[in-house]
């Protein structure tokens, strides 16, 4: 029983880490613009970041026919898309604020950040 | 493309567009001649952009043909020529290809295109339904038939093993999505629904292998397989996906509705001879021509004709709207009687109807804060459910009965089986969606979810006099002289003085004056005195107009004028004194009627215990007779542009929230005070962009409705998030086993699949309802 209750427990911390203490890589914006592909539940990649001073596009490829990738949110830049399916759909930002704006679907299901440092 | 200050928000045309139409505007005009024309054709079977080239060249080698250009995105090819449109067909059949002209095909734009794929999709899902319940169901039957599905002999562990291997294909053909997110999920160190199922039947799967493949690693009560709760979940989950796409399509019906308006063709006229080209091809400035039972295909200027246009599509007007020279013409609204031409001021992004989309599609998706705690709660809740899946499987383990360890594994996977993210992030914006989609088919536009919230939460709503309760055309009605000898000469001077002021009151002496084809004067010296009136020379006369301070300041004496002025106001009239050389020439009244359905809004938005207010620049006398005939019993007169946002101020402090309703240019300053701002129009001229809530119309009744479709949608979003929240929070407990050591009740996981797959269901045939929703009969 104390190897499944241990077992158990570090599950939990693993959970814990996993979702909520790991800072993933994120990945930097050289050309001012990255293809973020949108499939299969997720946004990759994910973790985008880019200069305060640097404009950058934004090419989001859906390739998921799920409707909850449909609809793409940065709500801190007021920002809402509907992302069209096995297409690019290209946002083009200037003058971000600096800090962490995160885009989502609709139900908060898919999610990925834009660091602005 | 859509292009983002961040800084402030704007969504721009697209610059390289312009250049491009600009570059395709000179070819143009370098290949017309007088037999050439120019004809669009929708080819099929074109997949790769090599294509391109083979079709081009064969259309150019095709007599006849100067220039053919393919547009690969939308598989149009526009033709110049003097080619017939059955050479150009055959020359593309040639090359191994299909070709209509454009008119005769079914215009396949974005909305096609996403029903085309949802269409796909739901087709995939329903075939994934059906593997996997071809397997489950039965499986489910002999469950229930025979009891417990347990491994004791040999042959059961063969027959299991092959059942097994069945589930596995199940799993493979009609669940892979499930795995393929989750995994993708976690390598990305987040969850979603994805995982909690992918776990749930991975566990519950795996679990029955190891019963099938190592029986004596567990004890022998709890040798039991779970294969039909496996194939069942994923069946289950998979037809609820399927159902509630199929009721997604019904929450954007209003924005298809918008997007159907607009028209795919036009026919313009280029060398005096009709055209008809792609929407997409028009440019600014071109003439348009639209016969009688046409839609107007973009924004113009009508330049020849006179016909009446039914605008009832954007501004929920139900009357037709007359035009004639000079007047505008919108995308998207029907020609009803007569035929025009008109001159294109707005193309492509720029129109009307395309603001309106653009700006309805934004506030489907934006959120009101009542959905925050649901997103942030969002953004935890998988792996707080499987953290709590894990709680529960040690529970059971350290505490349960035997077989504590099948009991522990039910547990686990009900739990994560039966917790639904899903319903919790529909909740909001599913209602939010068609509440907003609702209003627009009103005329009503609303800016975004906070402004629907707090709209329904008004109460106070402070409305402008002029052009909002009034129609904003007034007319002269009285002109009492008074040391003048000659009405005419008084209107003269009168006109010519206020031919400088945009104000609506002056606007309609000079109009009066214009009517009876009296001359205007040149003035000198004009100068407007805010909230008084005006004042300047004439052939050497000082002349002033305006409301009695203006005379107190100016010390023009009234005398006994000053009644008459109070009899004029009592009857809704505002009188306006006009003094020549510093002595009082005439009193000049102006009325502007009340509009025919003000009276009957305003009791509704009463009958909504909204305190209504009216505010004007007008003396109280005047003030005071309008709001009575309007129902109104507290107004604010004499109140100066500036002092609007103080009175928005005033109320708001007296713990009121506060709605204004003003023209949306004048009121601005107010507009954005007000808790919410109300820019009501008549026609499609107004800015959208200017408040929080436009209404297209002008009757105070799109006010009525915004609010009520506004209060409509906030009470389905909190039945959603009521509904979703509770089902989480009793599910999640119920699936743990809590009710268990009281009264012997475990959830199957079967169920736990079932009610899942229908939550999400659930919110979004609740926010269907909202369809239903009609303004009140007025």
């Amino acid at each position: 029983m104390m190897i499944f209750n241990i077992f158990g427990i570090a599950i939990i911390a693993l959970i814990i880490w996993w979702f909520w203490l790991y800072k993933p890589n994120q990945t930097l914006a050289n050309n001012n613009e990255v293809l973020i592909e949108v499939k299969d539940g997720v946004y990759s990649p994910s973790a985008i970041q880019v200069n305060a001073s640097q404009p950058i596009t934004l090419k989001f490829l859906r390739k998921d026919q799920s409707p909850c990738s449909e609809t793409l949110l940065i709500p801190t830049l007021d920002i809402s898309e509907q992302l069209k399916l096995n297409d690019v759909t290209q946002i083009h930002l200037s003058d971000i604020p600096q800090g962490e704006h995160v885009f989502h679907c609709q139900m908060q299901m898919y999610r990925g950040v834009l660091k602005v440092v | 493309m859509t292009e983002f200050n961040a800084d402030v928000f704007s969504q721009k045309s697209c610059c390289c567009q312009s250049t491009k139409k600009s570059s395709e505007c000179e070819k143009k005009e370098n290949t017309m001649s007088a037999a050439v024309t120019e004809q669009q054709l929708v080819i099929e079977g074109a997949g790769c952009a090599s294509c391109v080239g083979k079709i081009e060249a064969a259309l150019k080698q095709t007599p006849g043909v100067q220039s053919a250009e393919m547009n690969f995105a939308d598989r149009t090819v526009l033709v110049s020529g003097t080619t017939d449109t059955q050479s150009l067909v055959k020359a593309v059949e040639s090359v191994g290809y299909n070709a209509k002209p454009l008119e005769d095909n079914p215009y396949t734009d974005a909305v096609d295109e996403k029903e085309a794929a949802d269409w796909v999709y739901y087709k995939k899902l329903m075939r994934d339904t059906f593997i996997a319940l071809l397997l489950g169901v039965p499986l489910m039957i002999y469950s229930i038939v025979v009891g417990e599905m347990t491994v004791e002999t040999n042959t059961e562990r063969l027959s299991w093993l092959v059942v097994g291997l069945l589930t596995l294909g199940v799993m493979f053909f009609s669940g892979r999505h499930f795995y393929i997110g989750a995994w993708k999920s976690f390598k990305n160190h987040s969850a979603n629904m994805d995982t909690l199922i992918a776990l749930g039947t991975g566990t519950a799967w795996l679990y029955s292998m190891l019963v099938v493949f190592i029986p004596d690693a567990v004890p022998l009560m709890a040798r039991h397989v779970y294969f039909e709760a496996t194939a069942m979940i994923i069946g289950l989950i998979d037809l609820g996906l399927a159902l509630e796409l199929k009721a997604r399509g019904k929450t954007s019906e209003a924005i298809k509705r918008l997007i159907g308006l607009q028209a795919k063709t036009a026919t313009i006229i280029r060398d005096n001879k009709e055209v008809q080209i792609a929407i997409d091809q028009v440019l600014l400035n071109d003439v348009i021509k639209v016969r009688p039972g046409e839609k107007i295909p973009v924004d113009g200027v009508v330049i020849e004709g006179h016909t009446s246009i039914d605008e009832s599509m954007l501004t929920g007007e139900p009357m037709p709207v007359e035009k004639t020279l000079e007047d505008e013409v919108v995308a998207g609204t029907l020609n009803k009687s007569g035929m025009i031409l008109f001159k294109v001021t707005r193309v492509g992004k720029d129109t009307a109807l395309a603001q309106i989309i653009s700006m309805v599609k934004r506030a489907q998706n934006s959120k009101p804060p009542i959905g925050r705690l649901a997103d942030v709660i969002s953004a935890y809740f998988v792996p707080v459910v499987m953290i709590v899946s894990v709680l529960s499987a040690l529970a059971w383990l350290n505490f349960g009965p035997e077989p504590a360890l099948a009991f522990a594994i039910v547990s686990a996977t009900t739990v994560l089986i039966i917790a639904c993210p899903c319903a919790l992030g529909l909740a909001t914006p599913m209602s939010v969606m068609v509440g907003v989609g609702k209003a627009a088919e009103a005329g009503v536009l609303i800016r975004n979810g906070e402004a629907l919230q707090t709209a329904s939460k008004i109460t106070a709503m402070i409305l402008d006099k002029t052009g909002t309760i009034t129609e904003g055309t007034p007319k002269v009605t009285d002109i009492i002289l008074a040391n003048a000898s000659d009405e005419n000469t008084v209107l003269q001077l009168a006109a010519s003085l206020e031919s400088g002021s945009e104000h609506p009151l002056a606007m309609a002496i000079v109009e009066s004056a214009l009517e009876q084809d009296i001359e205007l004067l040149k003035i000198e010296a004009f100068n407007a005195i805010t909230g008084m009136g005006v004042e300047a020379s004439c052939d050497g006369k000082a002349l002033l107009f305006g409301n009695s301070k203006l005379m107190a300041k100016k010390q023009v004496d009234l005398g006994k004028y000053t009644d008459k002025a109070q009899a004029l106001a009592k009857e809704a009239k505002t009188p306006m004194y006009f003094a020549v050389d510093g002595q009082l020439a005439a009193i000049i009244a102006v009325a502007d009627p009340i509009k025919s359905d003000s009276i009957s809004a305003i009791k509704r938005l009463q009958a909504n215990g909204i305190r209504v207010i009216m505010l004007t620049g007008d003396n109280k006398e005047t003030a005071a007779a309008v709001a009575n005939k309007a129902g109104i019993s507290e107004f604010f007169a004499e109140v100066l542009p500036e002092d609007k946002a103080n009175k928005v101020q005033e109320l708001q402090e007296q713990g009121e929230i506060v709605g204004m309703t003003g023209d949306g240019i004048n009121d601005a300053p107010a507009l954005a005070l007000a808790d919410v701002g109300f820019a009501i129009g008549t026609g499609t001229d107004v800015a959208i962009e200017s408040a929080d809530i436009t209404l297209m119309r002008g009757s105070l009744h799109g006010l009525a409705d915004a609010i009520a479709v506004s209060k409509a949608t906030l009470r389905n979003i909190k039945q959603n998030l009521f509904g979703a929240f509770v089902y989480n929070v009793a599910g999640i407990p119920f699936a743990a086993g809590v009710l268990y050591p009281f009264f012997g009740l475990l959830l199957s996981p079967v169920i736990a699949g079932a009610a899942m797959a229908f939550s999400s269901l659930t919110v979004v045939s609740n926010a269907n309802r909202l369809r239903l929703f009609k303004a009140q009969d007025h």
